[in-house]
């Protein structure tokens, strides 16, 4: 382990660090956010527009300071209060606050109060010995309580220092008074040598740029920790009205000064000229002034104003990366809600107002786009919270500009409504939504901003604060009859409390949603703890940003039930997934399980007859056919694309590519078809069966083949069975009041003829078309088993003759009967497969054969079984115990260690 | 005895796991908490970990113990709320200089009693937790006003003096700032350590540790590690660290960089994990001890503990694991550029 060095640089922070390093050359402190230097930010200060004002700061940001030096010493101002109020304001401004700030006043109570409201590493501009050591000693000791690096004027209580000797002899005596008696760091120290105004006219004026330059030089010989800055805009006070040449008289200053050790200056970054553009002639000129070059009885000076006299100002365009504004407007709202930006919000709000039907179309649609976006920035640590909030506020001002129209809206219906003699249902006000942090649980800036975020978007928000009681949440919710209840916690012990109060909603047979928001809360507790407690809408918001969303389809009626029955099936399906996955559970004996089968009542249940038993083979099904049946959203899990078809082609994240990518799929999936590139080739049977717990025994023309299944073990909920697949099979000495024989079916399917093309794909190194290929293959071969089952179902078995099914319901499921494959959750033993080929001859009637590990060959091709009873259901066995295990050894005459081999996912 | 400066030049020194995670073991109903003492408090006060060192002293003195027994070098009091400020959401205000004291002597006591019967040297320091507080200082609460903020910084400064001298007047050894993620509310504690130190001529090692609370590998307040490390280096601490919010593997990088930019110890005692879907953490005693033991055989860290979620177990283990681990080594601070 080597021993660190850690140099003594002078570092500060904002959210940022801003560590102060030899090869840094120049750190630049944006000077506009200073009401005696910038008449346009003391105004807007005076007219206490703070959002304005802190636009600026944010152009100096953008221009490039390193450092913001902010000054609100004005005779007019409360200093301190503005101070405060500003500080606080940049605070919630990520893209100003990222930088350290400069607290810049003459008065040290202002500073003081500036000190208290920044969380970074500041610098305080300035502290000097104008009224004695004493008083110096005390600021300094402050400044070090609050971890401020200091700039120290050259000031005495003899005065400022112009010569070059009174610099250096006060910076020497200010340095050992910080170094060694407060305690400072010499990185921590900054002197302001004092840049004065050049070119006056009066010859003793004529020096001060190079006293400042020689006083930097000896002092960081001296002290070459410390660092020299200096207010630049003094050097060219007497040409006031002559941008340019003052801009060029800067930057030849800075040029010198920085080669003689200035590390840091106020200047307008924004402004500053290159010095090796600077046009040859004055740029000599310049030289001969700062320097005081061929400058007796003001010779450079009075060329200087001769030539300064020539020239016009350059009017100069403050450049800023303003393309996005030539976006389409819902882009440019996404924009200015992504990055906080309020300065276009109401112009792009009015003109997207006209441009949709309807007022509140501008919420739900591109506002709420943008807001989503928001949050999955925020949820991928891309953005972070005092960001979300500033979008928030962006979302507000935006939605207060449509207020007045959905009002005039509403005014209209009302009217109408009189008119016609009808009764307007619209509620009188806003809705309403209640929020607490739920008992035994104090924490709230989570619930907070939620309650922020809801509130900018119009809804009433009561928040019953925290440690709240769930009597108190529920009557409050009653009496004030609110739209929504949303509970936060941030500890442990809160989930349990929110459980209660969601069986406290169901005793009291409430109707409001029931929102679930906070640290320890998530998807998966809400969908397993909460969820079943209360039956009117349970829904885990996972963000403040989501919240608008959230609640945006709960309240609206249209959207509501849909939405609420979305995420009951999705907490259903976690629960399920939960439930398989919990370590310590309750298992059933296997007898007991066998004993809790799936009940069904064969006396009533009439079994129907396949159309024909044996199999039937396809050789070349036509590939045209089966297009139409892809399910494309595993297409784009395999090109990790996460997401639902079709909304993935319009993702804001993937869609461009989402979009291509389709596009391609779909132009190889062309040529394939019409060159015939690849052949669909499948097998199906159908055969007498019976079942015997959890045998199931096949007859065919030729033989009697025993197929074994697997039964859930684990403890279910009462009146929930243990399933096996045999269930679905009519019981062998089933004393019937109807004898008709039960079936099963099975198929296997591949998609063949893909080697070549692989191989012309590698020969021409186009990886991109070769997983393409082969990804569309595996998608043809789920179609085709797809296809395959419709027409089992409408022709062959004929049971479901009757079916109108889309291709998203036949994706989503919904169909009679299952296909469950051998290896898969509801029949985990892959070997039973070898049983599946046997019956349906596969390998001499499709060519696919099996590996030693059981799978299929070629890769695209899918197999499996046909139930058709109309509670079949698919489901996943889940653990079993030994004694489970041992009996499907017996009956499957394997031996058990081979057994285990095969089950392993299924064994503890 | 030993300094802590001292032992930690040795060794690397074990800090307790969580307190409220062995408190919750105990099911304590409102009654207990109450005692007999504030059997007719006009509120609630089950949730109020803190009021247990007055109320069941002796449960805060066998969690102490426990730890102890199980290896570490550093308790912590029982003392994450106990201030003005955060008391007020049990309405016990009144009680936040006793509280301190109390929680100090529950420590202290442990420690007596650990070497009492035990006849143990090895020496064990109690360390005064000053918590992050209910408010910030660099947030406001209300997104329609962002320059309002819930409280002054000289409300927290006045706060956590009184918290400060509640501590040391109970006996602690060092003052530990943890669990920050508003690092302005972290700056109002220094300033207030630093004040408390100017008038009672008396001078505390301040252990400080932040909260990277997610992805964004920031603090809550938005700023970066080394910004925060910048924030805070002038309490000259003895040393900087991070806990909570986050489990050991995701700490991981973060106390790897502060181990580089630290000029003072470095100490990390992670979550047990993060919290699954039930909230419960189950990250097991020898996995978090294995990752703590990769940092210390990296050379990353002095001090080493657990978080929310870790138990006397898991202390074990990781005391285990470090125990013939060297420590750390400070880095030289450079006093020349070249």
């Amino acid at each position: 382990m080597s021993t660190k060095n850690i140099p003594p640089y002078l570092r500060l922070s904002g959210l940022e660090p801003l560590v102060v390093r030899p090869e840094t050359n120049f750190v630049n402190v944006g000077e506009r956010t200073n009401v005696t230097g910038s008449k346009k930010f003391a105004k807007l200060i005076l007219n206490n527009q703070f959002e304005e004002a802190l636009s600026v700061a944010r152009q100096q940001v953008e221009n490039g300071a390193q450092i913001i030096d902010i000054n609100m010493d004005d005779a007019l101002l409360d200093g301190k209060q503005a101070m405060v109020t500003f500080l606080n304001l940049v605070q919630s401004e990520p893209d100003i606050a990222k930088i350290p700030i400069m607290i810049d006043s003459s008065k040290f109570e202002i500073i003081e109060a500036g000190l208290k409201c920044v969380q970074g590493k500041c610098i305080v501009n300035s502290i000097s010995m104008k009224e004695g050591e004493e008083k110096f000693r005390e600021q300094a000791y402050i400044c070090q309580a609050f971890g401020a690096a200091v700039i120290v004027m050259a000031f005495d209580e003899k005065g400022q220092a112009d010569t070059m000797q009174r610099k250096v002899e006060i910076a020497e005596r200010a340095y050992k008074i910080l170094v060694n008696e407060v305690g400072f760091q010499p990185q921590d120290i900054i002197f302001d040598l004092n840049i004065f105004a050049v070119a006056t006219g009066l010859e003793e004026h004529n020096n001060y740029g190079v006293d400042f330059i020689e006083a930097t030089r000896i002092i960081k010989q001296k002290y070459p920790l410390v660092k020299i800055s200096g207010g630049v805009s003094n050097l060219s006070f007497s040409f006031r009205g002559n941008e340019h040449v003052r801009e060029t008289m800067h930057s030849v200053f800075l040029y010198h000064a920085i080669k003689a050790g200035m590390d840091m200056g106020i200047v307008n970054a924004g402004q500053l000229v290159v010095y090796d553009e600077i046009e040859p002639n004055l740029k000599t000129l310049c030289e001969d002034v700062i320097l005081n070059r061929n400058n007796d009885n003001n010779e450079a000076t009075e060329k200087l104003i001769v030539f300064a006299e020539t020239v016009k100002a350059k009017g100069k365009v403050v450049e800023r990366d303003e393309s996005w504004r030539n976006e389409p407007v819902e882009k440019r709202l996404a924009h200015s809600l992504i990055n906080g930006i309020t300065e276009f919000i109401d112009d792009d709000t009015e003109e997207a107002r006209q441009q949709y039907p309807r007022p509140l179309d501008v919420i739900e649609g591109p506002l709420m786009d943008g807001m989503n976006i928001v949050g999955d920035l925020f949820g991928a640590g891309k953005m972070f919270l005092p960001q979300v909030v500033k979008s928030a506020r962006v979302m507000k001002k935006s939605v207060a500009v449509l207020t007045p129209f959905i009002e005039a809206e509403k005014e209209e219906r009302k009217q109408a409504h009189l008119a016609a003699g009808t009764v307007n249902e619209e509620g009188a006000g806003a809705a309403k939504i209640l929020l607490a942090t739920v008992k035994g649980d104090v924490h709230d800036i989570g619930k907070n901003i939620v309650g922020v975020v809801l509130g900018c978007n119009g809804y009433d928000i009561i928040d019953l604060g925290v440690m709240v009681p769930a009597d108190k949440i529920l009557d409050a919710a009653q009496k004030e009859n609110v739209d929504i209840i949303g509970l936060s916690g941030l500890i442990t012990p809160s989930l349990d409390e929110m459980v209660y109060i969601g069986k406290e909603m169901k005793r009291r047979g409430m109707k409001q949603p029931l929102l679930i928001g906070g640290a320890t809360t998530s998807r998966m507790h809400t969908a397993v703890k909460i969820a079943p407690e209360y039956d009117n809408g349970v829904v885990h918001v996972l963000d403040a940003s989501r919240s608008v969303t959230v609640a945006g389809s709960l309240l609206n009626r249209d959207l509501k039930e849909n939405y609420l029955s979305e995420i009951k099936n999705e907490y259903l399906k976690l629960k399920e997934s939960f439930d398989n996955k919990k370590v310590v559970k309750q298992y059933l004996s296997y007898n007991d399980a066998v004993n809790n089968k799936v009940k069904i009542d064969w006396n009533t249940y009439h079994p129907v007859k396949p159309n024909f038993t044996g199999v039937q083979v396809f050789q070349n099904f036509d590939l045209a056919d089966l297009r139409k049946y892809i399910d494309w959203k595993p297409f784009f899990i395999a090109w990790e694309m996460h997401g639902n078809f079709p909304a993935i082609l319009e993702d804001e994240i993937v869609g461009i590519e989402a979009t291509n990518l389709y596009n391609d799929a779909n132009k190889l999936l062309d040529k394939i078809i019409a060159e015939k590139w690849l052949t669909a080739k499948g097998v199906i049977g159908f055969w007498q069966a019976a079942s015997n717990n959890d045998e199931v025994v096949v007859t065919t023309d030729y033989a009697e083949m025993k197929l074994q299944f697997l039964r859930q073990q684990i403890q279910k909920a009462a009146n929930q069975p243990n399933i096996s697949l045999a269930d679905f099979i009519k019981p062998q000495q089933h004393n019937t009041s109807n004898n008709l024989p039960d079936h099963i079916g099975a198929f296997a399917v591949t998609i063949d003829g893909i080697e070549p093309h692989v191989k012309a794909f590698e020969a021409v190194l186009d990886d991109y078309n070769k997983i393409m290929l082969q990804a569309l293959a595996d998608r043809l071969a789920e179609a085709f088993a797809e296809c395959l089952h419709e027409k089992t179902r409408k022709e062959f078995w004929a049971y479901a003759t009757d079916e109108h099914l889309t291709n998203e319901e036949l994706i989503g499921e919904k169909y009679q009967g299952i296909r469950p494959a051998p290896g898969y959750p509801a029949c985990p033993d892959h070997t039973e497969k070898y049983k599946l080929f046997k019956l349906l001859n596969t390998t001499e009637n499709i060519g696919i054969t099996l590996t030693e590990s059981l799978a299929m060959y070629p890769a695209s091709s899918v197999c499996g079984w046909y139930f058709a009873n109309p509670q079949s259901q698919y489901y996943g066995v889940g653990k079993i115990q030994p004694d489970q295990l041992e009996d499907y050894s017996k009956r499957k005459e394997m031996p058990i260690e081979v057994v285990e081999k095969w089950l392993g996912q299924n064994l503890d | 005895m030993a300094t802590i400066n001292q032992e930690l030049e040795k060794r690397i020194l074990v800090i307790d796991g969580a307190m409220g995670t062995m408190i919750q073991r105990h099911k304590l109903q409102e009654a207990d908490y109450r005692g007999e003492r504030f059997a007719n408090w006009h509120s609630d006060v089950k949730g109020n970990n803190d009021l247990l060192s007055i109320t069941q002293p002796e449960i805060i003195i066998g969690i102490h113990l426990q730890y102890l027994e199980a290896g570490a070098d550093i308790i912590e009091t029982n003392t994450f709320s106990a201030t003005t400020i955060a008391m007020a959401d049990y309405e016990m205000q009144s009680l936040a200089y006793e509280l301190n004291v109390a929680s100090a002597k529950c420590a202290r006591q442990a420690i007596e009693r650990y070497q009492a019967t035990t006849n143990s040297t090895i020496p064990k320091f109690v360390a005064g937790a000053i918590g992050p507080l209910n408010k910030t200082l660099s947030l406001s609460p209300d997104v329609n006003n962002p320059g309002y903020r819930a409280v002054t910084f000289d409300e927290v400064v006045a706060a956590y003096y009184e918290q400060i001298s509640g501590l040391i007047d109970g006996g602690v050894d060092v003052l530990l700032i943890e669990t920050i993620f508003d690092t302005l509310n972290a700056k109002a504690a220094i300033f207030a350590a630093k004040k408390y130190f100017r008038e009672n001529g008396i001078e505390l090692p301040i252990m400080i540790s932040g909260t990277i609370t997610d992805a964004s590998g920031r603090t809550l307040s938005g700023q970066t590690l080394e910004a925060f490390y910048v924030s805070v280096a002038h309490a000259n601490p003895l040393s900087v660290g991070l806990n909570c919010a986050l489990g050991a593997s995701e700490m991981r990088s973060h106390i790897e960089e502060l181990s580089q930019i630290a000029s003072c110890y470095v100490s990390a005692y992670p979550n047990a994990g993060l919290p699954n879907a039930m909230g419960e953490y189950d990250e097991a005693p020898h996995q978090t001890a294995h990752f703590l033991e990769d940092w210390a055989k990296e050379g990353f860290v002095n001090i080493v503990g657990g978080c929310c979620g870790t138990t006397p177990d898991h202390i074990r283990h990781i005391a285990q694991n470090v125990k013939n681990i060297q420590p750390r080594k400070l880095p030289i601070l450079a006093t020349s550029l070249a």
